[in-house]
Order: structure tokens, then C-alpha cells, then sequence
């Protein structure tokens, strides 16, 4: 079970109250996570990574157990703690703009 | 008694506004999308409770909404919450906010570029939705105006959307380049009497005109003088900032330019500037009086470095004249120490018996008048900046 917490904008967005719960089938990475996430909530797309680059927005990060992984490959196996649940993967906005 | 319903676009979220005929006492729902850009929303003439909003944002992108109770609820087109996430082939909804620019049939590659601010070429990068313009007849079909400058539309109620390329394929892209606020297309005028005949205006490249309902476009600037490019005259580069028309007299339209208020009386065939005794042809909005086709509204800016208006006084002018002659209407507006924009979409007419009008201002105040402008009340005082306002007449 992987751990999801998004910012409240796209919580909001997805009519989320808390963190979201994913199962994934295969290797956990950036990749996959998201597009689970995108699965289950398809008004998230586009939000997260540029709907037709698929690369992660500018002004978003992923970090998990104290580490920012936004420069890590999509495809980059996610640390154990997350894909064993004990750590969530966080989608930050950026501190920037008003 | 009819009523009015303001649709009003700030920074920081969506605001309606209603209020009976008279239009004394007003009701305030929102902010809707609360934190959000909400560049601009507007309602369908075809069925009034279905309203269409750009929600966007730095951080994550592009969401269009859609209400159908007359913004009481709101849904993102094709992912309604309760059904399916995916379409029947599995793949996943969530195509109302993915705005694909069409490449070249031939060669698969990006169909044109465009004017860097460094004078290079650039290719196309969708940044957010401007200006969104309902169909006349039909409250599915909607277009909008994108940044980069592109005009896209949806004949399914916003759940997907896609490009009218003849516009930046007809041949005079390179030539467009950014304004200060990017490289938009902030203006759709639909022509009531021929649904074939569209307008649109981009920032800083001009006005343009279809007659095939979007297929085949053509540059409508001549007449028009900007001193700061290149080539003063030139068929594109101008920053257009706003068109006007009354949709009894379709071949008439108003411009507010970057400098310059003009008006063309053929259909942007040739355009004649009519800024007469303004204080100043800067500014942004311009607009026509529902029942008097030759009665028109500016609110001079003071220049293109300076966007406040002139003295400190906040007046809109009203040309009865369609242009030249101009008076100040300032009752009921801040007449010192004022200095909020107004921008672009930012006004909008009413078509109730006595016209009433409706502005915005970058300080979040919306100003309404039930009498063609002659006195002015604030119908709410401390909104985030307004980016949009437009107003619908409802039985």
C-alpha cells in the first residue's frame, strides 16, 4: 500500500479529505504511483505532470523520509519505506508566487 | 422581475453576484475554487444555467469547470464524482483540461512558431485558457482562447477540446509575439447573424477574422498604427486589448488598442481610430450599451507603464457618438487617490430595459450602474484582483 499526500489545492480538487491509500501492481516508482493516483482521481491529470510531456510540473516536488526525489527518474524504484506504507510520498508546491 | 447574475474572475477564486432588476441590493456566493486563478467565467445564451470557468494556476496547470445549476455546483467536464473513472476502452477520463496543439499532417512536426521576446522563433507551449466564449445555439459547443495564442473548441460540453489550427497555420505566426501578460488570445467575438464569421484578438499580434466558422483565418489590422514595432503598419504584431460589437450591427466593431480606441464599420477591413478627447487612448475594456449601437465604454488607463488611471480618478467614458466624443461618468466613483486597473474582461453589459453595466478592478472592486453609467455604486468593495466579469440577464 503506498501513501499518497497531496497539496490542498488538488485535494480540494479530487474531493479528498486526508491521504490517499494506492495499491500498485508491478515496481513502485514516480511513475507508476502517479498514474495509479491518476486512475482513481482523472481530474488530477494534467495537474501533476504536463498532460502532454508528462513531465512533472515546474513548480511541484516529491519528497519522502526527508529526501527530495523530484530529479530522480520516473521509472527509479521508490524507497522501501514508502512502498511498504511506514512512509508516504509528498507532492509539495513549491514555496513561490502570492 | 428579471434578475442579474454577475460572474465575476479574480485571482484567488470565482464570485457570483445577483441581484434582482433593480439591481440595489446584491447576494455574494463564492469564492468559488477558492486559492485558484479563475481567469474568466461565463454562461451559455443558449441555456443560461450552464456556466463555463478557466481555473488555472502556476503550480498545477489548467482545470476547466463546468456548472449546470448556474454555479451552484461545479463539476471538471467527464469526471463527474459517482461515475466511472475511465472511459468503456479503460482508458482514463480527464481530457477537459488537456489543450494538444495540432502539428503538421505532413510531417508530424509543430505546426508553426512563433517571435521570442529576444527576436528568435519559439515553439508553441499552452500556459492557461484566457477567455472562454459559449456558442450562441448550442450550450455544448464552447470556445477558448488559450496561451500561447490559439483558439480551441469543444462540441461536448468542455470534456475534451480541440484546436482550430487554421488560425496559427494560416501563415503569419512567426510574426507574433508575446505581450507583457504573454502571448494570449483573450478576445472571441461570434457573430449572431452568420455563424460562420468569428472574431478573435491575440496579444501582441491583432485581430483576425474567419468566414468558414474557424477553418481559414485572415488578419484584419489595416488601419491600425503602433509606433512602437518595427513596422508601425505592419499586417501583424499589434497589441490588441479588447473588441466590442453589438450584435445588431455585426460589421461594427470597437477596439480598445494597446494605444488607441478605433472602430471599423466592414468588419476589421480597415479600422479608424476614434480616441477623440479621451485623457488617454490607453486602457483595456471596451464595450457597447445593449440597446444603443453607437453608445460606447472605456476606462482610460494612463499609459502602458503606468496602469492606474489618470489622476487618481477612476471615470469611465461613454461616447454616444460611437467614438470621438467622449464624456467622464464618475458619480458614485473614487474621484482621488485611485489607482486599480481594469482589465481586459474585466466589463460587461447587462440587457436588462435600462442598461446596466458592470466593471472590475485589480483593487477587487465591482462597480455596477443600472443607468447606461451615469451613476456608479460598488456592488462588492474587497474581492482578490478581478480578472473577469461578465453579467447575464435571466428571466
Amino acid at each position: 500500500m503506498i501513501r499518497v499526500i497531496l497539496p490542498p489545492h488538488l485535494r480540494g480538487l479530487a474531493r479528498i479529505a486526508s491521504e490517499v491509500e494506492l495499491e500498485i501492481k508491478g515496481p513502485a516508482t514516480q511513475r507508476s504511483v502517479l498514474d495509479a493516483l491518476e486512475v482513481r482521481y482523472p481530474m488530477l491529470r494534467g495537474t501533476i505532470r504536463d498532460h502532454i510531456t508528462q513531465q512533472r510540473r515546474p513548480f511541484l516536488r516529491f519528497f519522502a523520509c526527508g529526501e527530495d526525489l523530484s530529479h530522480e527518474l520516473p521509472d527509479a524504484p521508490l524507497p522501501d519505506a514508502v512502498v511498504s506504507g511506514t512512509e508516504p510520498l509528498l507532492i509539495l508546491g513549491a514555496i513561490a508566487g502570492g | 422581475m428579471s434578475k442579474v447574475r454577475v460572474l465575476v474572475g479574480t485571482k484567488k477564486g470565482a464570485f457570483v453576484l445577483t441581484s434582482d432588476g433593480k439591481r440595489e441590493r446584491w447576494e455574494v456566493s463564492g469564492p468559488h475554487f477558492a486559492g485558484w486563478e479563475i481567469y474568466h467565467v461565463k454562461g451559455s445564451p443558449a441555456e443560461p444555467n450552464r456556466l463555463y470557468a478557466s481555473q488555472c494556476s502556476g503550480w498545477f496547470g489548467q482545470i476547466i469547470q463546468r456548472s449546470d445549476d448556474g454555479g451552484k455546483t461545479w463539476i471538471q467536464p467527464g469526471t463527474p464524482p459517482g461515475e466511472p473513472t475511465t472511459a468503456p476502452g479503460g482508458m482514463p477520463k480527464g481530457e477537459s483540461n488537456k489543450f494538444a496543439y495540432d502539428t503538421s499532417a505532413e510531417t508530424g512536426k509543430p505546426l508553426t512558431t512563433h517571435q521570442w521576446y529576444d527576436g528568435t522563433q519559439h515553439p508553441w507551449e499552452f500556459k492557461r485558457v484566457w477567455h472562454l466564449e459559449p456558442s450562441l445555439t448550442d450550450s455544448d459547443t464552447v470556445y477558448a482562447g488559450v496561451e500561447d495564442a490559439a483558439l480551441f473548441r469543444s462540441a461536448d460540453g468542455g470534456k475534451s477540446w480541440q484546436e482550430l489550427s487554421g488560425l496559427r497555420g494560416h501563415g503569419s505566426g512567426p510574426g507574433w509575439q508575446p505581450g507583457a501578460g504573454g502571448m494570449c488570445l483573450h478576445t472571441i467575438v461570434l457573430d449572431p447573424s452568420n455563424p460562420q464569421r468569428m472574431f478573435i484578438a491575440i496579444s501582441a499580434a491583432g485581430a483576425f477574422r474567419t468566414d468558414d466558422a474557424g477553418k481559414t483565418w485572415r488578419p484584419i489590422n489595416r488601419g491600425l498604427k503602433s509606433p512602437y514595432i518595427p513596422s508601425p503598419e505592419a499586417e501583424v504584431g499589434h497589441c490588441v486589448h479588447r473588441i466590442a460589437m453589438h450584435g445588431s450591427r455585426p460589421n461594427v466593431l470597437f477596439m480598445q488598442k494597446h494605444w488607441d480606441v478605433m472602430r471599423t464599420d466592414n468588419a476589421g477591413d480597415l479600422w479608424t481610430e476614434v480616441s477623440g478627447n479621451l485623457p488617454t487612448d490607453f486602457g483595456f475594456v471596451i464595450d457597447v450599451h445593449t440597446h444603443e449601437p453607437e453608445t460606447i465604454y472605456v476606462v482610460p488607463i494612463k499609459s502602458d507603464g503606468e496602469h492606474f488611471p489618470p489622476d487618481g480618478k477612476l471615470r469611465v467614458y461613454r461616447s454616444r457618438t460611437g467614438g470621438n466624443e467622449w464624456e467622464a461618468l464618475t458619480k458614485g466613483l473614487p474621484q482621488r487617490d485611485c489607482y486599480v486597473n481594469v482589465l481586459r474582461d474585466a466589463m460587461a453589459v447587462d440587457s436588462l430595459d435600462k442598461c446596466g453595466i458592470y466593471f472590475g478592478t485589480t483593487g477587487g472592486q465591482v462597480y455596477g450602474s443600472a443607468d447606461a453609467g451615469d451613476n456608479w455604486a460598488p456592488i462588492v468593495r474587497d474581492l482578490p484582483a478581478v480578472l473577469s466579469v461578465e453579467v447575464q440577464t435571466l428571466p
